[in-house]
């Protein structure tokens, strides 16, 4: 039997990433992720593998890419502040096709108040170039701790960076968590790697570069050639890595989707509709992106209407109603919706359970 | 077309997908070539990787025959801290920086690399302004220079510049700081002098280790490259004096 520990939402980022094997952890404090970078100052450097706190969120980003570079496994976490600063990094290393995780603990906006406020800045991408992530949205501590695991399997496969989106909550709560190491395909060898001639053993020279298409490569003699290449890369995540949980829908006339606490808050109000003779499902977007459009889709053309319901002011609704195609009608619950209208507040399910019944 | 391209008494040798783009006078080439000749006398070429960030020094990319990155103008130091504590002591990270991506941009991951004691080198080409964007004010402008950012000559409301050598050498972390330049063949022996120790100085693992080289950028300055020469050792040299300003072989 797997071993069971009580731990933080926070700790299990640093568990899941042992799991997985990472190498190296680069990060600068800030709220509510000090636990991870706590975390991994306290426990990688006696276990040989690599600590470094940086002088900020550039720094750590950066360090990411050189520690990515080398082919081992590397990641960084922060939260909402920080991750606006690592946006050109998100570029580069996206361009240069290096694989790494990183973990963003939401906050509310720029206060240490939690919330759901970065979808849009996570699922288009911040920065500069029109690259593509995948973005993993847990809901639980043992998510976190698999979806680090998940994530790193998928930023190999794609030779690309992935995001695991966490929130204050589930950062800050504490849940039982099953320390399981996660099956995985064979990868492919990371022959790109750079570690100096001496790693290889015909001593070739190896370059990595965040401007592809620059200086011409025979692999992309042009800017037009990468560009292909990295669009057919973002159509092939597209097609197989959509992940979603989907309940109760067969029957449903409303159809809740939400992620991350929200999604738990959602589950609660749909069982307590049901209770009720309600017919509600859920559909809760594992991958934000790729977002899973075609189950939307698909319930939306059968009739089903939706309820969004996200702690932020509306973001994913605009990729829920893109899904949808106009087909259906598209409702949100938001922020504004809070059981309490306090800053400490949060979406709680009585408050979903009043609308569902004016809705339904 | 590619071809091959060699510097003659350097083993090192790269293919160059493209023409060559220092602009004629350029010392930048004569810097690679002095780090080919460090690289291939200390026999590292193998097991040494190369970080550039963004600007004219960012050729050395192609033009070197060693395991080499091209980053985000500013960020080498931060990339090649995170390689240097993973490839262990038995890699050689060099960061191959103009003065613009070194201490300007880049003066945080340059100042915490040095004061965290990474052992890494970099060599920082000083040619006093921002070459490849077209000969703006750079840390290293000296005082009265015409940029196109300083039409009227830098003055007191520009600040003033960086003396990255000296300053660096003030820093704990470090174990060695220099400055070189290429103005006669005296010089260019005593800046490789300076580029091979440090390197030293990160084989050993004492500490980071920085070699700021003084040089031309015709186009920009609006000078011969003669002329340019002389620039450096008539404007450049009494601002920013040559010689080593730290070197120990044990950071306490
Ligand atoms: C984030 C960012 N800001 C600005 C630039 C534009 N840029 C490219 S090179 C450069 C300055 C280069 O000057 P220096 O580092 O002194 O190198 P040189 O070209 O003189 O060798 C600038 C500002 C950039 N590429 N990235
Ligand atoms: S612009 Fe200046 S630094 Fe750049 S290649 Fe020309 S002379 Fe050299």
């Amino acid at each position: 039997m797997t071993e069971r520990i009580l731990m933080q939402g926070n700790e299990a980022v640093g568990w899941g990433a042992l799991a997985a094997d990472c190498r190296a952890f680069f990060g600068y404090p800030i709220t509510p992720q000090n636990e991870i970078i706590e975390w991994f100052a306290r426990e990688f450097p006696n276990r040989g593998r690599v600590f470094i706190q940086s002088a900020s969120e550039t720094g750590s980003i950066n360090m990411l890419h050189g520690g990515a570079a080398t082919g081992v496994r590397a990641i960084t976490s922060t939260s909402s502040p920080g991750w606006a600063l690592m946006q050109e990094g998100m570029s580069n290393l996206a361009n240069a096709e290096l694989p790494c995780v990183i973990v963003l603990v939401q906050r509310g906006w720029n206060t240490t108040r939690h919330a759901q406020t970065d979808y849009t800045s996570v699922t288009q991408g911040g920065g500069y170039g029109g690259y593509k992530t995948i973005v993993l949205a847990p809901k639980s501590g043992q998510e976190i701790y698999d979806f680090v695991q998940i994530a790193f399997y998928l930023a190999d496969k794609y030779r690309n960076p992935v995001i695991v989106l966490s929130d204050a909550i589930l950062g800050q709560m504490m849940e039982s968590v099953e320390l399981r190491t996660l099956d995985f395909e064979p990868l492919p060898e990371k022959d790109w790697a750079i570690r100096g001639k001496a790693s290889r053993k015909d001593k070739s020279k190896r370059m990595s570069s965040i401007a592809q298409g620059m200086v011409p490569t025979p692999k992309y003699p042009n800017l037009c050639s990468f560009w292909r290449h990295y669009s057919e890369k973002v159509n092939t995540i597209k097609e197989n890595e959509a992940r979603y949980e989907a309940y109760q829908v067969d029957d449903a006339e409303l159809i809740l989707v939400a992620f991350g606490y929200v999604a738990r808050v959602s589950k609660e109000a749909l069982l307590r509709a049901r209770k009720k003779g309600l017919k509600l499902g859920m559909i809760r977007p594992i991958t934000l992106w790729p977002f899973p459009e075609r189950i939307i889709k698909e319930k939306a053309l059968q009739g089903a209407r939706f309820l969004v319901i996200e702690d932020n002011m509306g973001q994913m609704i605009e990729d829920v109603k893109l899904a949808a195609q106009g087909h259906t009608e598209v409702y949100l619950i938001s922020s504004m919706e809070r059981h309490l209208p306090i800053e400490e507040g949060a979406i709680y399910p009585e408050k979903v359970l009043e609308i569902i019944e004016k809705l339904i | 077309m590619e071809k091959e391209w060699s510097t003659g008494t350097p083993r090192l040798w790269a293919r160059i997908p493209v023409p060559l783009a220092f602009c004629p006078g350029c010392q930048h080439g004569t810097a690679i070539r002095a780090l080919c000749e460090v690289i291939d006398d200390l026999g590292i070429e193998d097991n040494t990787v190369l970080i550039v960030g963004i600007g004219c020094s960012a050729m050395a990319f192609i033009l070197t025959n060693v395991d080499s990155m091209m980053v985000a103008h500013g960020r080498p130091c931060d990339v090649a801290s995170a390689m240097k504590r993973i490839l262990g002591k038995d890699t050689i990270i060099i960061t191959w920086q103009g003065d613009g991506d070194s201490i300007a941009i880049g003066c945080e991951p340059t100042i915490h690399a040095a004061a965290r004691g990474e052992k890494i080198t970099t060599f920082m080409l000083n040619n006093s302004n921002f070459g490849t964007t077209g000969g703006q004010l750079a840390p290293t402008t000296i005082m009265g220079q015409v940029t196109t950012t300083t039409p009227y000559g830098r003055n007191h409301d520009h600040g003033y510049p960086i003396e990255a050598s000296e300053f660096l050498g003030n820093l704990r972390g470090v174990a060695y700081s220099a400055r070189g330049a290429f103005t006669s063949p005296a010089n260019y022996q005593k800046t490789k002098k300076y580029m091979k120790r440090a390197l030293e100085k990160q084989i050993d693992g004492v500490g980071y280790s920085f070699v700021e080289i003084l040089t031309t950028c015709p186009s920009n300055w609006h000078l011969s490259p003669k002329e340019s020469l002389r620039r450096i050792e008539e404007e450049l040299i009494p601002q920013f004096p040559l010689g080593e300003f730290k070197n120990v072989d044990k950071i306490e």
